[in-house]
């Protein structure tokens, strides 16, 4: 692992707009996040940890404080240089995993190459070979209604993985599965995107994958109020 | 990302398959419309296309169609030969008249009186029979859809007779013509026998259509016949586009016609507008993911530019061809449809006003996808 932080996030606070109120629902919060870390986000619903992720993504302009991501300061770029970045950098898992329905295994996880400007054989090619490394060969032609959500769940993976990005951010990725499932998209998650350049988190109700993590930061009210991964055991 | 964005829409084959058909319902209601308009208005100028050779149509100044007209005494007919740069001068009667079938049916008619000697103002082809054959006594030539009216299919007009306000008339000859407007069936007969078909006042010549001498100007002389006559002198194509404007200022068709293809748009924009909102919001969270991982706004307006694309294309080609199968089906089948095309312009305009339809719907339904944040998909 390398010691250095991949992410690192400053006085970050973000207010929302409600009812011709301002609703403050980050308030100053300050972590950083080392590469090769698996690293939880948990907490009870509303307690800020979905915007938190969506800030440490760049899909969420932060009302104040400053977002780093392996040393590119996101907040700074322009909107077509942090959509640029999110492309190069970042890879998503979302918890209804957010497949299109009309194409294929192996074309869903090529979409991120596609955008990117691959062409779509050599696209393709790549995402077929991440579907291999997720046992995925045989359900690379399937479109997600034919596959379970064990499956479909492997297919967002591969996703988030085929451009080979830096950071890998997951929002509730077993809450849709069973036990048995989600601990086996876990045991792939950690096996295949974890890597000493690589940074995943995941935000997550599900204590049933609590020991997969190298750490664990508890989110309550907007702040980060225990790190570490007994953080669930207090 | 095109090929995902077709894709995309493809994919939804109900909701495909009611974009294609908000767009084919909508061109072809239009462009059928807009063509059997076109053509019902030019039917207006039918009665002057179907003389050949005539460059200069001279009237009463109170005439205004080939329909609409004040007959003229006899002599005009000299006056306007007298005129210098005339090759030759014809006389052209035009008159109503009630016929009786040899069924005992009643049927109105047009009866047109050509000149005696020359035939001039016959149209220019026959459908059967011989030109020759209306210097018989007693002779008409009916036109071609007009014989389709008078006599059930199969049985030849040739040889039949008929009555007109108690003289006796036989078809020799059908002539190929296109209808009027008025639909009317047109005897054709000489100059001389329409007057004694179609009894009326003093004055019975209806107009004098004439031809200019080589290497003369046409315009100078119809200034000359105006200036040296008194009479009212229309070209060929001034005087055909008298009747279609007639018809334009004096029917409720261009409001009627204007109303439909209104309404196609209307349908077009509704049908394509709501299915186009449906499949979007249907996809909206996937719209989300694409801007999330890094499709940029700029993509995205590609992305549903595409899918309006196809939609146009496939919508535009079924309904302009389905349209033009319907004129040109209607046209070979002859009667009331003969001689009806579809002018280029037509599915030029239509392809205008998809190209309409579709930019405000999809400009409607992009709105919501770059409204979308992306950090939704985390909600």
């Amino acid at each position: 692992m390398n010691d250095a932080p991949a992410i690192s996030v400053q006085n970050v606070s973000r207010d929302f707009e409600a009812g011709g109120q301002t609703l403050r629902v980050l308030h100053n919060v300050f972590t950083d996040v080392k590469a090769g870390e698996l690293t939880y986000l948990v907490g009870e619903s509303g307690s800020g940890k979905t915007t938190l992720i969506s800030i440490i993504a760049g899909i969420l302009y932060p009302t104040e404080g400053t977002v780093s991501v392996f040393g590119t300061d996101i907040y700074q770029l322009s909107d077509n240089d942090l959509v640029r970045f999110r492309l190069a950098n970042i890879g998503f898992i979302f918890q209804q995993y957010n497949l299109l329905p009309s194409l294929s295994a192996a074309e869903n996880a090529s979409v991120p190459l596609v955008a990117a400007g691959m062409a779509r054989g050599e696209a393709l090619q790549r995402s077929r070979a991440v579907l291999e490394k997720l046992n995925m060969t045989d359900q690379a032609e399937k479109r997600p209604n034919q596959l379970s959500g064990g499956q479909q769940q492997r297919v967002a993976i591969a996703r988030a993985l085929v451009h080979e990005p830096r950071l890998i951010v997951c929002d509730e990725p077993t809450a849709a599965l069973d036990a048995k499932s989600g601990r086996r998209v876990m045991d792939l998650l950690r096996e295949v995107a974890l890597s000493p350049d690589r940074s995943v988190i995941i935000v997550t109700h599900d204590n049933r994958i609590f020991d997969l993590a190298d750490r664990i930061l508890l989110m309550e009210d907007g702040r980060i109020t225990r790190d570490g991964v007994d953080a669930m055991e207090h | 990302m095109t090929w995902i964005a077709l894709r995309m829409l493809t994919g939804d084959t109900q909701k495909f398959i009611g974009l294609i058909f908000g767009i084919a319902f909508s061109t072809l209601l239009i462009t059928q419309q807009l063509t059997i308009f076109v053509n019902l208005i030019q039917r207006g100028s039918s009665a002057v296309y179907n003389v050949g050779t005539v460059d200069l149509w001279v009237m009463d100044p109170a005439s205004r169609t080939t329909d609409v007209v004040y007959p003229m005494p006899s002599t005009a007919l000299d006056r306007v030969r007298g005129v210098a740069g005339i090759a030759w001068a014809a006389p052209y009667l035009q008159s109503g008249a009630t016929i009786r079938t040899p069924d005992g049916d009643l049927e109105g008619v047009s009866v047109i009186g050509v000149d005696d000697s020359t035939l001039i103002g016959l149209p220019r082809n026959m459908v059967s029979g011989d030109k020759a054959a209306l210097y018989e006594p007693d002779t008409v030539f009916v036109d071609d859809v007009g014989a389709e009216r008078l006599f059930p299919p199969g049985v030849n007009p040739i040889g039949k007779s008929l009555e007109i306000n108690d003289r006796r008339a036989v078809i020799r000859g059908v002539v190929d013509t296109t209808p009027t407007f008025t639909s009317q069936v047109i005897l054709y007969t000489r100059y001389s026998n329409a007057l004694s078909y179609v009894p009326g006042t003093r004055n019975r010549l209806s107009f004098v259509v004439a031809r200019t001498a080589v290497g003369e100007n046409i315009q100078a002389i119809s200034s000359r016949i105006s200036k040296q006559t008194g009479l009212k002198v229309r070209t060929r194509d001034e005087f055909a586009a008298d009747g279609r404007n007639f018809i334009i200022e004096n029917t409720g068709i261009p409001v009627n016609f204007g109303i439909t293809v209104a309404l196609g748009f209307v349908v077009g924009v509704a049908i394509v507008g709501l299915t186009l909102s449906l499949f979007i919001r249907d996809n909206i969270k996937q719209f989300g993911a694409l801007k999330a991982i890094g499709v940029t706004n700029g993509k995205i307006r590609r992305m549903v530019a595409a899918q309006a694309g196809l939609v146009g294309l496939v919508g535009y080609a079924i309904g302009v061809l389905g349209a033009v199968a319907f004129v040109n089906g209607s046209a070979s089948g002859g009667g009331f449809f003969k001689g009806f095309y579809t002018p280029w312009q037509i599915p030029l305009l239509t392809a205008v006003v998809t190209v309409v339809i579709l930019t405000l719907t999809g400009l409607l339904a992009l709105r919501t996808v770059l409204k979308t944040e992306p950090a939704s998909v985390f909600r």
